[in-house]
């Protein structure tokens, strides 16, 4: 029997999860900027103030640190609030309650509460942002305990992981990548459809080479391993879809089979999610691999403005595919 | 100035009670200040000198009344009704502590009793409180929420976006700004350029009172007034309250920056000497009973020295527990 769905982009996708949840939970509430008359920066938002009302789809002011203390505040005190945060690269601004309190409280108050919030950042380049409105930082969110990292890579995931980020007590990050957002795929309609965090997705199988991606990048993959077939080469790829709980048993079992390994992050290559997972199958699966592991990042430098400079640094299909001739 | 008056909504007995809990802090913390070797953590920071602020403040707010603490956070502790025996277990890192030795006393926390948490980061209450009172509102609890932070944070911009946040919604928030005098080593006065710390909140459209004698009774009638106009949603009221900080900054300060004159003048204005006096003078105490006040004080505080003695260090099989409260998936594929 199959499942019914609809066609629709990322974008409606984590709308829609949105939406069911807050119908279905009224502790659920949105908090940020311009998410309401405007309906988000990306439009993710967009309909919900109209429909909620603007006690529960809350309009701020240019200010991080209070968004995300309402949202964590609230939180502790047993509501479920999802907050935007524009754009990753504000983060900066606001990391203190996220690191310091949402993170840490259920283990510093010995677990007398814990922390139900939903922060979603959109990340990444492709909106000619530049510097300050184009980066990744999902792997810097991997390196504090008490958080959970999300970062699904198409329509589908975003439905279910978000509704799991919504329904998990826990805090979590939830990394929205702008080219996912406008990416359509099909998107189950059961209200109780959710993705388990800490299960990876295989997208294509294949005994030659693992190619482990996130966001956009893992379409950068599908379409690099659709052209190695041509050449006869299988790839399997692998998308983690949430950083914390890493599915590192996924990845393992696929590069015993493979021997070889590529991971592909939109992340400059130092201490990025690809060094994470390197490392993960260096420690534990060294035994398996054939070859030397290649990481295929951005470099470690600011995004730039111009268009062409941007495509240079981004990793792509062809830089995939070109890759993965040589570990064959 | 100093009210001689006792307001006349408290009862006899609890206005007694501000006595006793005022005693209550500052014998506890002369106690951790002497256990300090046995302690070992030098992030220790005693609430001494500052009894009448929590007191008084939480004096003015109902037990399923929310607030947020400090660095410095034994005093809000005690004065919210947290349980001492944990507290000070908590302190010396034992099982038995509040957070289980997880926390320490930067981190004391007593959500029973809707004390939010010490909070090791200077200016991180006031935005949690946002949320805490934001809850409060869409649940229709009618609750408030006293957010206490320090002539420190009033410098941090958290501090800041919350304000004007709170100013905006109409939050049931009262801000309540222990102004100790110093952040650490520096003296308010090179930190701000204003006089009375209040001033600030005019620029949020709130009003900001200033309470320049450390007086329980004036804390509380103050807060009160805040309390009621936030209830009846007024919004937040930001309320400076002036005090001083007998020891260091925290246990490992040798406090060489502050003049003893500076130090012995202030100690003058023990706010529960003052308000041990007035007690007297209105005949709702007299000298027997205070003898017995604080010999049960320190009594209770011998006695949580004991329980804490006995309580085991954390099982290190623990360590990783709570760190989520949802088991994490590894499912696999």
């Amino acid at each position: 029997m199959g499942e019914e769905t609809k066609t629709m982009r990322g974008l409606e996708a984590i709308r829609l999860a949105i939406e069911e949840e807050m119908e279905r939970d009224e502790s659920v509430f949105l908090i940020g900027e311009d998410i309401g008359r405007f309906g988000g920066a990306f439009f993710v938002t967009e309909g919900l103030l109209e429909k909620f009302g603007p006690e529960r789809i809350r309009e701020t002011p240019i200010s991080e640190n209070a968004i995300l203390g309402c949202a964590v505040g609230a939180a502790m005190v047993g509501m479920r609030p999802i907050a935007e945060i524009m754009f990753a690269d504000f983060l900066t601004v606001c990391m203190e309650m996220i690191v310091n309190q949402a993170a840490k409280a259920s283990y510093m108050y010995g677990g007398q509460i814990s922390v139900p919030v939903t922060i979603r950042v959109p990340f990444g380049t492709g909106i000619m942002g530049a510097a300050q409105h184009s980066q990744s930082f999902e792997s810097w969110f991997m390196h504090v305990p008490g958080l959970k990292v999300v970062l699904p890579s198409d329509a589908r995931d975003f439905k279910g992981l978000m509704k799991t980020a919504i329904r998990d007590d826990d805090p979590v990050i939830f990394f929205e990548n702008k080219r996912a957002y406008y990416l359509t795929g099909d998107v189950p309609l059961d209200k109780d459809f959710t993705i388990p965090f800490g299960q990876a997705r295989k997208f294509t199988e294949g005994d030659d080479v693992t190619i482990v991606a996130t966001g956009a990048m893992v379409q950068e993959s599908i379409i690099a391993a659709t052209k190695l077939k041509e050449d006869n080469i299988q790839c399997e790829v692998i998308d983690p879809r949430t950083l914390v709980p890493m599915d590192k048993k996924t990845i393992l079992n696929s590069v015993e089979k493979t021997g070889k390994l590529i991971v592909v992050d939109e992340g400059c290559k130092t201490c990025s999610v690809s060094a994470e997972i390197a490392a993960i199958v260096a420690e534990e699966g060294f035994q398996f691999l054939k070859n030397r592991i290649i990481r295929l990042n951005t470099p470690d430098v600011p995004i730039p403005y111009s268009p062409n400079l941007e495509k240079a640094i981004i990793p792509n299909a062809k830089l995939i595919q070109g890759n993965v001739k040589k570990l064959i | 100035m100093s009210s001689d008056e006792l307001p006349k909504d408290l009862s006899s007995d609890e206005l007694i009670n501000l006595y006793k809990k005022m005693l209550l802090i500052r014998e506890f913390e002369q106690r951790i200040t002497k256990d300090v070797g046995r302690i070992k953590s030098p992030l220790v920071h005693t609430y001494t000198g500052e009894e009448a602020i929590a007191v008084g403040a939480c004096a003015a707010i109902n037990e399923d009344d929310y607030i947020t603490s400090t660095h410095r956070g034994h005093g809000h502790f005690i004065a919210k009704g947290g349980n001492i025996n944990s507290l000070m277990a908590e302190i010396y890192g034992k099982e038995g502590g509040i957070c289980k030795g997880r926390g320490g006393s930067m981190h004391v926390a007593d959500f029973s009793k809707y004390m939010l948490g010490a909070n090791g980061i200077v200016g991180a209450g006031p935005p949690l409180a946002l949320g805490v009172a934001l809850a409060s509102k869409m649940r229709n609890e009618d609750k408030v929420v006293l957010t206490f932070f320090g002539d420190g944070a009033a410098n941090q911009g958290m501090l800041h976006e919350s304000m004007n946040l709170a100013a905006i919604w109409k939050l049931p928030i009262i801000f309540v700004l222990e102004n100790n005098m110093y952040g650490w080593s520096t003296p308010v006065h090179y930190a701000t350029p204003i006089k009375d710390l209040s001033l600030r909140a005019q620029g949020y459209g709130m009003k900001g009172l200033t309470i320049d004698v450390n007086d329980v009774i004036e804390v509380y009638k103050t807060i009160k007034e805040a309390v009621d106009f936030a209830r009846n949603g007024g919004g937040p009221t930001l309320i400076e309250c002036k005090t001083y900080r007998w020891g260091g900054q925290m246990t490992m300060d040798a406090d060489k920056y502050r003049s003893t004159e500076e130090k012995e003048e202030w100690k003058k204005k023990c706010p529960i000497e003052a308000y041990k006096i007035k007690l007297i003078k209105s005949e709702l105490i007299d000298k027997a009973f205070i003898q017995k006040i604080e010999e049960d004080t320190l009594e209770q505080i011998e006695l949580s020295v004991k329980i804490t003695k006995k309580s085991p260090k954390p099982d290190t099989n623990t360590v990783l527990d709570d760190i989520y409260k949802n088991p994490m998936n590894l499912g696999g594929n």
